[in-house]
């Protein structure tokens, strides 16, 4: 426990320090990697925590991200942080009345009811002229983060956004840690380990599933927003199967239920994205052997190798 | 006479063809312990799984404190105060004993909106699931992570995830199979001081058990209501001995496990 507070307080300063190294392309490489951290966190609340393995969690990312694109306005920039909430309000909303009807479902028909319903999220938006269609939308200024007159700060700075989305990083991780501690956190936990007894110890577990749903929906909607805040712009891609299948493998890469892991899942997917894409353009054959092997011979995941290791020096369980 | 607490009319179930609980009337009574004695295949775990909710009736009702509860879920049941425990042991395999028996407990306080706060902190359900552990004796073995429990344990362990619901019907579908006699005897222990404030439903085949615990005694077979009384009357009718009970009043047909 202490080792691991110690481990993320390093973790936390190496972040916090990092712009300082002053290379613009890796602020905003590492900026992208946190938004897709607080994708997968969101993940993890519904798979890792809930045990519900949505195969459509890329629907609600987008949807927060074409938030920002459809309010933005063309001649003025738009305000971060009613933009933000709306796109939050907007995703979770959509998660609430999607998890209606899909959190009845169960095992593999969960994982292709949701796929179904992001499929048609996706096809939505790339079929029709609502946002764009294929082309999405490409916003002119970058939201202002005024709070009336005052503005403190300035998200046309690289840095700006770095600090901003790494704040969204460490809040959504100390809510989702808080919260995994709480009463409803631990039915949630309940429902993951044995559904059955959950509800006949009377847990209306249906609702419970449900405000997952909701939640992990909204949060996946705060990631999706900050992406179109830093790239300026959204296409139907964000909403793809791919990029549900893509949050998915960092969550697995990491490991499930820690949080932890799902930090340092979106790290390693997109260290081991750029790694191989420099030396093949068959990149994601060898990022899919990696991770079948990390699957068979470190089952629960990058996060759990410290523990490991620790297991095989002591020779006993930690923790 | 206490009233009846909980009670069933013509209550049926079929799986296909086979009637596995053929028009079942029966009556639970707060401060009464009622066995459920039949061989295997009878319908006694069909019946509790039919108050618990957990199976449709295909006919007949069920009545709460006076109210159909027939068609009410498996939580909204619990919730009210009807409590099971299960043949197959069904526990938190990914949880201590002690958080097996909080999450139980918090199932009577669920503060669901209360997020930002450790559940560990709420006393009241603490204490609760401390003291369900120390009813079935496993108050020392509160930290082991429950796959690490033995058999017998994990069993006494199903028992105190009932007991920490608190509830006002028990629903025990052979609690005692696969403890040791220790435990066993603990057991039965715990069912009399529990059966002055609770109305019990008890699946048993140990015949001991049951006739030292039981105020009232089913007998089923194939579905069916064979026979309802007091001990000495289920020990006495010809009808029971020939269909259940060997000559001596021990189980014929009932191979131990
Ligand atoms: N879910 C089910 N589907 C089909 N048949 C079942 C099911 N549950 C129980 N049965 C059948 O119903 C009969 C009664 O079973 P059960 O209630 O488990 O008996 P008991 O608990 O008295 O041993 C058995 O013949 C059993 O095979
Ligand atoms: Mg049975």
């Amino acid at each position: 426990m202490r080792r691991r507070t110690v481990a993320l307080g390093v973790a936390l300063g190496l972040l916090a320090l990092f712009p300082l190294a002053g290379s613009d392309f890796y602020t905003e490489l590492v900026s992208k990697v946190m938004i897709l951290a607080i994708f997968a966190l969101s993940l993890d609340l519904l798979v890792g925590y809930t045990g519900l393995v949505s195969f459509g969690h890329a629907a609600f990312y987008g949807i927060g991200a074409y938030a920002l694109g459809l309010l933005a306005p063309k001649y003025d920039p738009a305000n971060l942080w009613l933009t933000l909430a709306a796109a939050v309000a907007c995703a979770g909303l959509a998660a609430l009345i999607v998890g209606v009807f899909v959190v009845r479902a169960r095992g593999i028909y969960f994982i292709m009811v949701t796929l179904a319903f992001a499929q048609m999220f996706y096809f939505v938006f790339h079929d029709t002229k609502f946002g764009g269609g294929s082309d999405g939308i490409s916003m002119n200024f970058k939201p202002v983060a005024a709070i009336g007159s005052f503005i403190p700060f300035n998200l046309s700075d690289a840095n700006h956004v770095y600090y901003f989305v790494f704040a969204a990083l460490v809040t959504v991780f100390l809510f989702l840690r808080t919260l995994s501690r709480s009463s409803f956190g631990r039915a949630l936990q309940g429902i993951r380990s044995n559904e059955e007894r959950m509800r006949s110890l009377g847990f209306p577990v249906y609702r419970y599933k449900l405000a997952s749903f909701t939640l992990a929906g909204a949060l996946a909607g705060l990631a999706g927003y900050l992406s179109a805040m830093q790239f300026g712009f959204v296409n139907p891609e964000l909403l793809s199967w791919h990029q549900s299948g893509n949050v998915l493998l960092m969550l697995i890469l990491g490991g499930l239920g820690s949080l932890y892991g799902a930090v340092v899942g979106a790290f390693a997917f997109v260290a081991l994205e750029e790694l191989f894409s420099s030396v093949t353009t068959h990149w994601q054959l060898l990022l899919g052997a990696t991770i079948i092997l990390l699957v068979i011979f470190l089952p629960g995941g990058l996060a759990s190798v410290a523990s490991r290791f620790r297991r095989l020096l002591i020779g006993a369980p930690s923790e | 006479m206490s009233d009846a607490i909980l009670t069933t009319h013509g209550l049926s179930r079929s799986f296909g063809g086979l009637m596995a609980a053929s028009s079942v009337s029966i009556e639970l009574h707060r401060g009464k312990l009622h066995a459920l004695l039949g061989p295997n295949g009878a319908g006694k775990s069909t019946l509790i799984n039919l108050l618990s909710g957990e199976l449709r009736a295909s006919a007949g009702e069920i009545r709460y404190k006076g109210d159909d509860i027939t068609g009410l879920s498996p939580d909204r049941r619990s919730r009210i105060g009807i409590g099971r425990s299960y043949q197959k042991t069904n526990i938190f395999p990914a949880f201590t004993a002690f958080e097996n028996c909080r999450l139980a407990a918090q199932s009577r306080e669920p503060r669901t909106l209360r997020v930002f706060e450790d559940a560990l902190r709420f006393e009241g359900v603490c204490t609760a699931a401390r003291r369900a552990l120390e009813a079935v004796g496993l108050d020392n073995r509160s930290d082991s992570i429950a796959p690490a429990l033995s058999h017998g344990e994990q069993r006494q362990l199903e028992i105190a995830l009932a007991l920490a619901t608190a509830p006002d019907v028990l629903l025990l579908d052979e609690p005692l199979a696969g403890m040791g006699a220790e435990e066993a005897m603990r057991m039965v222990e715990l069912l009399r001081g529990l059966a002055p404030r609770h109305a019990i439903l008890l699946v048993e085949h140990d015949m001991d058990a049951v006739f030292a615990v039981a105020n009232v005694i089913t007998v089923m077979v194939n579905g069916q209501v064979l026979e309802s009384g007091e001990p000495a009357q289920i020990r006495a009718s010809p009808m029971v001995r020939a269909a259940y009970l060997g000559e001596d009043g021990a189980l014929a047909g009932y191979e131990q496990s």
